[in-house]
């Protein structure tokens, strides 16, 4: 896959300072616009040459897109707002440390610098057949090359499973989807949209096609992280081969308030194991009002796998994504599980 | 006269003829002047900052930062591992932080400044303090990954200039050696960040 050849091919790079703007040369090229955020994930497609986009509109001169803010006693962070920005910034360290980890477990230092939170939950699928070009379900063709016999899918789907078994590969995804943030969307007919983070993404079923709700020549604008979780009890781990760069294997995020040892209220969420990444409502549900301990966390993990169905290769993802949330509700030792 | 690659390359450029020089790197992008442009695309001439000079150049729409410092402006010091943000290799300094060249479009850096691994050096050819210290350390093997290493721990000292161990491993864990001499180059980064803070 990575032959240096020689540069990508041509393209016409417009670099708006306006949302406005932005959507005009979107509407104007349409299927052969590309939007660029940090650029991460793109220039791969480029590079590849499996898309050919006649346009690229570079969306990092849009200075309203950019920065983290105060709002309605919770957080609004701009669409094109650096990993690093996030990770560095006091609010996000002292009310919503769960995005923190997350941002922080994404990548390698230097993409962080560069990748932005809108580009990490709208980036797509890290499938390989998908990447190199084949013709599978997700590029619009009859046929899934990694759900076959022989087929090579460790890091794939076991869960929820809809002709195409590519996962989401999103570390900010579950963190966003427990702390309920807000996505903003600005519709190509210049109207706003706001859909919940659980709601952003989209499975196989809704779009084969697409990660998340964006429609063509739509734009995430901004993520609002509401109050309601500010400074709850979090839990955050991501498994992965490598510690740098590589996607999570599986990932879990919860978020909950206990009142002396009962959980109050609960939300998890767990990625890496299906088409989007899930939030375990059965799981809430049953976690919710018990004590916070081993016996809770074994019922709600055994629940939480319930329905996988594994391929060829990647079994190992049920045991891993029931211990992942056994912990995210019952917690480890402090400090001896670092991401 | 012996006629070294690097320096042919450099002689083009310094004639004037870039084009020639990038042709066999840049075909298929079409004819060099002949790229059209759409109404409100981006002008293909362009002023960069980099090193602390201004520099005028002709740079395609689909040109990454890597390929605009190597082939156009003969700064080589900057490598081209992978291309692909998966080595470190090519980290340049845009605006004081560490990025990969390689996945940077040089469109997108217009007006901001770059140092490379050239322009780390002081008037009269002073090596910088972390230079010196890689120098004084051996800390690397074959050293093609050492212009990303030392671009990412002068980054990351801009910000914590003085790290522990772990937290300099953790700052340049986007970059790889093939020659597995991460403990020698942490060595030597190390040194680099107590001589930088003798300095100051």
């Amino acid at each position: 896959m990575a032959v240096i050849r020689d540069v990508m091919p041509a393209f016409e790079l417009f670099q708006p300072t306006s949302v406005e703007a932005a959507q005009a040369v979107l509407d104007r090229y349409g299927a052969g616009a590309w939007v660029l955020a940090g650029g991460l994930d793109s220039l791969d497609w480029l590079k590849d040459r499996i898309r050919r986009p006649q346009a690229v509109v570079d969306l990092g001169a849009i200075a309203e897109l950019k920065g983290i803010r105060e709002r309605d006693g919770g957080l609004e962070i701009g669409a094109m707002t650096t990993l690093t920005e996030v990770v560095r910034h006091p609010g996000v360290r002292e009310r919503y440390a769960i995005l923190l980890e997350a941002a922080e477990a994404a990548a390698s230092p230097q993409i962080r610098n560069q990748a932005t939170i809108g580009g990490n939950v709208s980036q797509d699928a890290r499938c390989w057949y998908y990447r190199a070009g084949w013709p599978c379900y997700r590029a619009g063709g009859n046929i899934c090359y990694a759900d076959t016999p022989d087929a090579i899918n460790r890091e794939h789907a076991i869960l929820g499973a809809d002709r195409c078994v590519a996962v989401n590969p999103s570390d900010t995804a579950p963190a966003l989807i427990v702390l309920d943030a807000q996505m903003v969307i600005r519709t190509a007919g210049g109207g706003e949209r706001v859909v919940s983070a659980e709601d952003y993404f989209v499975g196989p079923g809704i779009d084969i096609t697409r990660m998340t709700v964006l429609e063509p020549g739509a734009l995430l604008t901004a993520i609002r992280l509401p109050r309601t979780w500010a400074g709850a009890q979090f839990y955050f781990e991501k498994i992965r081969d490598r510690q740098v760069w590589d996607f999570a294997l599986v990932s879990v995020a919860s978020a909950m308030t206990t009142s002396g040892s009962t959980i109050e209220r609960i939300r998890i969420a767990v990625n890496g194991v299906a088409a989007r990444p899930l939030r375990l409502r059965a799981v809430e549900a049953v976690a919710e009002g018990r004590p916070r301990n081993e016996a809770t966390a074994v019922v709600a993990a055994n629940l939480a796998v319930e329905g996988a169905q594994p391929l060829g290769f990647n079994a190992y993802k049920v045991p891993l994504m029931r211990n992942l949330v056994k912990r995210a509700i019952r917690g480890v030792e402090a400090a001896a599980w670092t991401s | 006269m012996s006629l070294s690659r690097r320096n042919f390359i450099k002689g083009v450029i310094a004639g004037g003829a870039a084009a020639s020089s990038a042709a066999y790197l840049f075909r298929g992008a079409g004819s060099l002047f002949g790229q059209t442009s759409a109404p409100g695309s981006v002008e293909r001439l362009l002023s960069l900052t980099v090193n602390g000079q201004t520099r005028r150049v002709d740079v395609l729409k689909q040109e990454t930062l890597a390929m605009t410092l190597r082939y156009k402006l003969g700064l080589t010091g900057t490598k081209i591992g992978c291309d692909r943000a998966e080595c470190g290799a090519c980290t340049v300094l845009i605006d004081d932080v560490p990025h990969y060249s390689c996945s940077v479009l040089t469109h997108t850096v217009r007006g901001r400044r770059i140092v490379t691994i050239e322009g780390l050096e002081g008037p009269g050819g002073v090596l910088h303090p972390v230079q010196q210290a890689v120098v004084d350390e051996q800390g690397f093997q074959c050293a093609f990954c050492l212009p990303g290493f030392v671009m990412a721990a002068v980054g990351a000292l801009k910000t914590n200039p003085n790290p522990t161990r772990e937290e300099l491993a953790h700052a340049v864990s986007g970059n790889l050696c093939r020659c597995q001499d991460y403990d020698k180059i942490l060595t030597s980064l190390l040194r680099g960040a107590e001589y930088m803070r003798r300095t100051t």
